[in-house]
């Protein structure tokens, strides 16, 4: 099956990045496809680089990083989300791409399953 | 759900999505980035629908001011919803009731349909995005 998946909330302070990370995982491991992971919302906060969490603690922007390189995952922030949250191109940790809400909807419509992580 | 469908790429899959409002209008962000992801999704001629349950009834309360919080009113942008042919809004009946409203203190018409007729809706739907 083809998922899309939504995150709208940030690293660490909810569980729903945490989650996504995990089902998507799990969904490739099964030889699902991740059409696409979009960050929206708080969502946003996850590919910002300079996160720098203690060191016993996972990192959760790296391990989306790793996941896409693996991968080869589209993940895509919300631009004007983004651009609300100061998360902008020269902070974005490797593997995520900014662009617009279409890049959403597209997933909507083109993906099997579309899953939010939210609040 | 009907998944497969014919063609590939461009826009002419059409599907039906629901977006489902579930916060009050202001105290968090989900309101306001929901509608902005409701008007981006006009341009893709999808079959769109609005949900509003819990708090999220708020969102339509007529009279809203925001002047004192420092916040943007963004309501009126609701009644312009039809103008992006955007025109299918459920209210859940048991979320106004138990806030006290009726559909007249809404700025909009809506549906009000029970919580089972709504969750046999959200059953017919190929994308439920919920905020």
């Amino acid at each position: 099956m083809k998922f899309g998946i939504l995150v709208n909330e940030g690293p660490y302070q909810h569980q729903a990045s945490d989650s996504a990370y995990q089902f998507a995982v799990a969904a490739l491991a099964k030889g699902h496809e991740i059409y696409r992971v979009f960050f929206y919302n708080d969502g946003v906060n996850n590919a910002n680089k300079l996160t720098e969490p203690p060191q016993d603690d996972r990192n959760i922007t790296r391990q989306w990083s790793a996941l896409a390189a693996a991968h080869n995952l589209d993940m895509v922030v919300c631009v004007a989300a983004g651009l609300r949250r100061g998360i902008k191109a020269e902070i974005l940790a490797p593997g995520f791409n900014i662009s617009g809400l279409g890049q959403l909807i597209q997933a909507g419509i083109e993906a099997d399953r579309l899953v939010v992580f939210g609040d | 759900m009907s998944d497969t469908q014919a063609g590939e790429g461009g826009n002419s899959k059409v599907r039906r999505f629901m977006f489902v409002n579930r916060k009050a209008p202001y105290g968090t962000i989900y309101a306001l980035e929901a509608l902005e992801v409701v008007l981006i999704g006009a341009a893709f001629d999808q079959d769109v629908s609005l949900v509003f349950v819990d708090d999220g009834v708020y969102q339509l309360k007529k009279g809203q001011q925001t002047k004192d919080i420092g916040q943007k009113n963004f309501s009126p942008t609701y009644r312009a919803l039809g103008d992006y042919d955007i025109e299918k809004l459920y209210v859940e009946r048991e979320s106004l009731q138990a806030r006290g409203l009726a559909p007249d203190d809404l700025l909009v018409p809506v549906r009000v349909l029970g919580s089972a007729e709504l969750g046999v809706l959200m059953e017919e739907q190929d994308v439920v995005l919920s905020f």
